[in-house]
């Protein structure tokens, strides 16, 4: 009927500085009205094709172009990035570059302000923006004072304000916890249904985008279109696994019970899949077949922190009377929200910040009185970004700063750097400068450079934050290794599948208090501490009660036990 | 966090001058108050700047910190100058009335203590004018005001993109500077001063690595929003002029005339009691 | 009217923002008491280089007004002005040095070097000095000691750390058509 929003024929792009082209004859388009998921592992292309929707390619990065990309019928070689942005609107995945002004309200005019809109317009288009995203009530505050969520509805509320007919979210759910990540679906949605704008959301993540329904996913692999599908046949097909994506988890219970998926299924999402009885006995009797999950004996304990309370120098009570153990060897996750005192709590232990109340011990020894340097040479502490972390321009040295900062001398710096890049895998790598890495391979710069001082445990913030699967597999295979090896790991997440994949037992902050202290099936399976801390009950939860499961936390512990001995074959 | 600058929100006849009138004030003023050694000017600008400060309803306590820190500024800078030119003033005014030495050049003078005096007011007369600044302008105006007094609205709003990013990248230089001390980064008086920097540029680095890619982020975001497209834009925060805006800006504007005024009447910048 | 590129504006905010930040916070304790080295003028250093005169004059005052302004006490305009002047001729230097396309080799560390030497000795024992002496009428023996002391300090920190950055960000930038697959585009 209508023509499409913006149509790509036969499109290819090459940046100036890569040696290769980053996209091949890419056919695309984007119907009114429609909502569209693209996914892909890193690297496949998937936000230089963003870019190219919303004008920063041609405008902003430079390159070569084969093909056609219009915009409303027109090229976007003959448009500019303005005329552009009045019809695609961008929450970009970075929600504090994207907050540009001082308080919620500047950041929603700002648009309006750049077209010389003026009041009583301006305000009142500022306030109807702010309530279709529900954040009215902080038109006010500044963005150190909002959550990543908040700040999110304050970006789409950024575009929304130009009324734009295509709104493109570039990894939306990046940097939020399961629970807003739920609900930014449900507000991505319902504004879909309320402006009947065009969507085109590109995430990884594709069962938490899946919790509201798309039209098409378009499936994208090194600068390919491999699939443009409705979400029901590509979920039954094999293209996802073979292409780095993560299938719900659901699914892979199914197929691991035998069960065939199929379009007719609907399996698009755990509400909707239908199950034959007879497929329900298939996973039930998968379930059964499993062995039960063996109780680890008890370890003697590393960390054991006793009624810790921390208050920050502006009054805020981020700790309140907090107690976790680790113990020698374990591989454990601390969950919680933004705020709820995690990483607080790995500041006190590192001795970045000093409790007020409370006790610390370290292998049976008073923590009380060791410095931060001190205590580093126990525990280590890894940063989320590992841009933040390197400052050398050579591997070798920064590995080796630690060492020196110690006064170690250089032949012993040099065999146990040495060492150490061999258990990181980077031994190859060892002469290269540091920015010809990749994101994970940098992480394990960072990872080397703490192992280095040889702690008994390393604590890491987000350690898979923005990766994608494989990636993130690649990550988290290497720390299992190093757990393997005798080192205890400690890691601050939000993110669920790690929690469950990795973490034998969970630590469960909220609002500055522990509430919950179990393994990572069973705090997953706890509708209570579920909602106290903004996370989302696993789907295997909801399949193992769909197939009359009696048991469905042993039916998620199981699942993953099984998991482990795949991964391990 | 967004207090950085003190901002402090009370209803007061000087909050709700607009920002831009406070801007041109303050420059004016401080310009008054530069320019002249005029003791009468200062003591009157000193006097004025103290009903102000109570008008706004900005307490000392609310900026004693800031209060103590500029009295130790003000006093060594005092001392400073008596310790260098202990004779300033004599030169200055051209007669020399000794009260008493301390030995050597160092022969205190009715014309250097004037001259000291008048430093100090100049301080009691500029301080209070920048605390009210400081105090009663929302930061959120202050880029609007800037464009209103004629810089062009790009370089205004990268004043505004300071204001907004101080907090994150204040946040961040702390979380980077606690992750390497853990490694053994140390800038403490043990080492020498090189190696102090070098120690320091371990964390730099990254800090602003960092936020050379946060650049291009930004400047995408603003771009995709139509940030300079148009010759000028309109402000969110701006608000209109109010007979009391014009009225403060033709006062301050008075004194700065009064005091080239009395520079002129004065042959020069120093109204001198000595000679008559 | 060549029109600023918006990302100039963006890296003078950021850049002042910075310049505020170590300048406020950030004191390394200097070997004369009560006095600390001032390293936020490696920063300016290195990001006038990487953008061009416009944003090393308005980082500097931006920067420098904003820290004078935050302390509540006046605003010493005649440093101010110096720490611009510092910026627009470090600026003039990005003519020379090609950093923006990652290149910083020896011959780019001598002529950052001896460009912020004699910048520095410009601003700290001629404009800043005869500033306060036209504008404030301070004492001539003693603002020139300051300008001297405050300008060898500022010569070694933007020596250390303004090279460190250059030599840092020319590693981490990729060269033009280096990069193969592997890389996420950013």
């Amino acid at each position: 009927m209508d023509e499409p929003i913006i149509a790509f024929h036969d499109f290819g792009f090459q940046y100036n500085a890569q040696a290769e082209p980053t996209l091949h004859h890419i056919d695309l388009e984007i119907r009114k009205g429609e909502k569209v998921l693209i996914v892909g592992p890193s690297g496949c292309g998937k936000s230089t094709l963003a870019h190219c929707m919303n004008g920063l390619i041609p405008f902003s990065y430079r390159g070569e172009s084969t093909g056609s990309v219009t915009v409303r019928g027109k090229e976007t070689k003959a448009l500019n990035l303005f005329e552009i942005s009045r019809t695609v609107g961008t929450v970009l995945q970075d929600s504090d570059g994207q907050f540009i002004g001082l308080t919620v309200a500047e950041d929603i005019a700002f648009a309006l302000e750049n077209n010389c809109v003026r009041d009583p317009e301006l305000h009142a288009r500022v306030d109807k923006a702010a309530q279709a995203v529900g954040i009215e009530s902080h038109l006010r505050h500044a963005p150190g004072e909002l959550s990543g969520g908040q700040k999110q509805r304050v970006a789409l509320a950024g575009v929304m304000v130009d009324d734009v007919d295509l709104l493109l979210f570039d990894e939306p759910l990046a940097n939020l916890d399961p629970a807003t990540g739920k609900s930014a679906m449900e507000l991505i949605d319902e504004i879909h249904t309320r402006t009947g704008a065009a969507i085109v959301i590109i995430e990884h993540r594709l069962e938490d985008v899946l919790h509201r329904d798309v039209d098409r996913i378009v499936l994208m692999c090194a600068g390919r279109i491999l699939a443009d599908l409705p979400p029901d046949a590509l979920l039954s097909s094999d293209l996802l696994r073979d292409n780095g994506i993560r299938e719900p988890l659901y699914l892979t219970a199914l197929r691991y019970a035998g069960v065939t998926v199929t379009p007719e299924m609907l399996p698009h999402s755990i509400r909707t899949v239908r199950l034959t009885e007879k497929e329900k006995g298939m996973v039930q009797s998968w379930f059964h077949s499993m062995p039960p999950h063996a109780v680890e004996e008890t370890r003697p304990l590393l960390l054991d922190a006793q009624h810790v309370t921390f208050s920050y120098a502006n009054g805020h009570r981020a700790l309140e009377d907090v107690s976790v153990y680790v113990r020698k060897g374990e591989l454990i996750a601390i969950v919680g929200t933004n705020g709820a005192g995690k990483s607080t709590f790995s500041k006190v232990v590192c001795g970045f910040e000093k409790e007020q109340e409370g006790r610390i011990e370290f292998t049976g020894c008073d923590w009380g009185t060791l410095s931060l340097k001190e205590r580093a040479d126990h525990v280590g502490y890894v940063m989320q970004n590992p841009n933040q972390m390197l400052s050398k321009p050579m591997i070798f040295d920064e590995v080796a700063l630690g060492l020196r900062t110690r006064g170690v001398a250089e032949e012993e710096i040099k065999t146990r750097v040495e060492d150490t890049l061999r258990v990181c895998g980077l031994w190859p790598f060892r002469k290269w400068p540091v920015s010809a890495l990749s994101y994970g391979q940098k992480k394990r710069v960072t990872i080397a450079s703490i192992l280095v001082l040889e702690p008994e445990m390393i604590i890491l913030d987000e350690p898979t934050a923005g990766q994608d699967y494989r990636h993130y597999t690649e990550i988290m295979e290497f720390l299992r290794k190093l757990n393997r090896d005798g080192i205890t790991v400690v890691m601050i997440t939000h993110d669920m599948h790690l929690m469950l994949e990795y973490a034998e037992r969970s630590v469960v902050f909220s609002d500055g208090h522990v509430i919950a202290n179990d393994t990572s099936a069973g705090v997953l399976t706890d509708p209570d501490v579920i909602a106290r801390a903004n996370l989302k009950e696993t789907s295997l939860y909801d399949l193992a009660l769909a197939c009359g499961i009696a048991e469905p936390r042993e039916f998620v512990q199981r699942f993953i036990d099984h998991e482990r001995e795949v991964a391990r074959a | 966090m967004r207090n950085i600058f003190n901002y402090i929100d009370r209803p007061s006849p000087i909050h709700r001058l607009t920002g831009a009138t406070k801007l041109v004030c303050l420059l004016l003023w401080s310009f008054a108050a530069m320019s002249t050694y005029d003791t009468r000017l200062l003591v009157f600008l000193t006097l004025l700047s103290f009903v102000l400060f109570y008008v706004s309803k900005i307490r000392v306590r609310d900026v004693s910190f800031l209060l103590s820190f500029m009295a130790v500024f003000m006093v060594l800078n005092n001392v400073l100058i008596f310790v260098f030119a202990p004779q300033h003033g004599v030169t200055l005014y051209g007669t020399s009335h000794p009260i008493f030495s301390l030995g050597g050049n160092y022969v205190v003078t009715k014309e250097q203590l004037f001259y000291h005096l008048n430093l100090v007011l100049k301080y009691f007369a500029t301080i209070p004018i920048v605390l009210l600044f400081v105090c009663t302008t929302n930061p959120s105006e202050f880029a609007a005001s800037l464009n209103r007094i004629g810089v062009k609205y790009t370089i205004a709003y990268s004043v505004s993109l300071a204001l907004r990013y101080i907090p994150d990248i204040q946040k961040e230089y702390h979380e980077i500077s606690q992750a390497q001390q853990a490694r053994g980064i140390e800038m403490s008086r043990k080492q020498n001063l090189i190696k102090r920097l070098k120690s320091a540029s371990a964390i730099l680095i990254p800090l602003i690595l960092s936020s050379m890619d946060r650049i291009e982020v930004i400047s995408n975001a603003m771009e995709l929003r139509g940030f300079g497209k148009e010759k000028k834009r309109t402000w969110y925060m701006e608000r209109p002029f109010a007979p009391a805006d014009f009225v403060a800006m033709a006062l301050c504007a008075l004194f700065l005339a009064a005091s080239i005024a009395l520079n002129i009447a004065n042959g020069g910048r120093f109204w001198n009691p000595f000679v008559s | 009217m060549k029109r600023t590129p918006v990302k100039t504006i963006v890296a003078i905010g950021i850049g002042a923002a910075l310049f505020f930040v170590l300048g406020r916070f950030v004191a390394i304790p200097s070997p004369v008491p009560n006095t600390s080295i001032c390293i936020q003028y490696g920063l300016l250093g290195f990001m006038a280089v990487l953008f061009g005169p416009l944003a090393g004059v308005l980082i500097a005052l931006i920067g420098h007004f904003l820290i004078d302004l935050s302390w509540g006490g006046g605003i010493w305009w005649s440093w101010v002005i110096a720490s611009g002047v510092f910026g627009l001729l470090m600026g003039l230097v990005s003519k020379k040095i090609k950093l923006a396309d990652g290149e910083f080799g020896g011959k780019g560390a001598a002529v950052f070097n001896v460009s912020q030497v004699v910048a520095h000795i410009i601003c700290w024992a001629v404009v800043a000095p005869v500033l306060d002496i036209v504008m404030y009428a301070e004492p001539a023996n003693k603002v020139f000691l300051q300008g001297l002391v405050g300008g060898l300090s500022n010569i070694v920190t933007t020596a250390i750390i303004g090279t460190l950055l250059c030599v840092a960000y020319a590693a981490a930038k990729p060269k033009k058509g280096s990069l193969k697959e592997e890389k996420e585009e950013k």
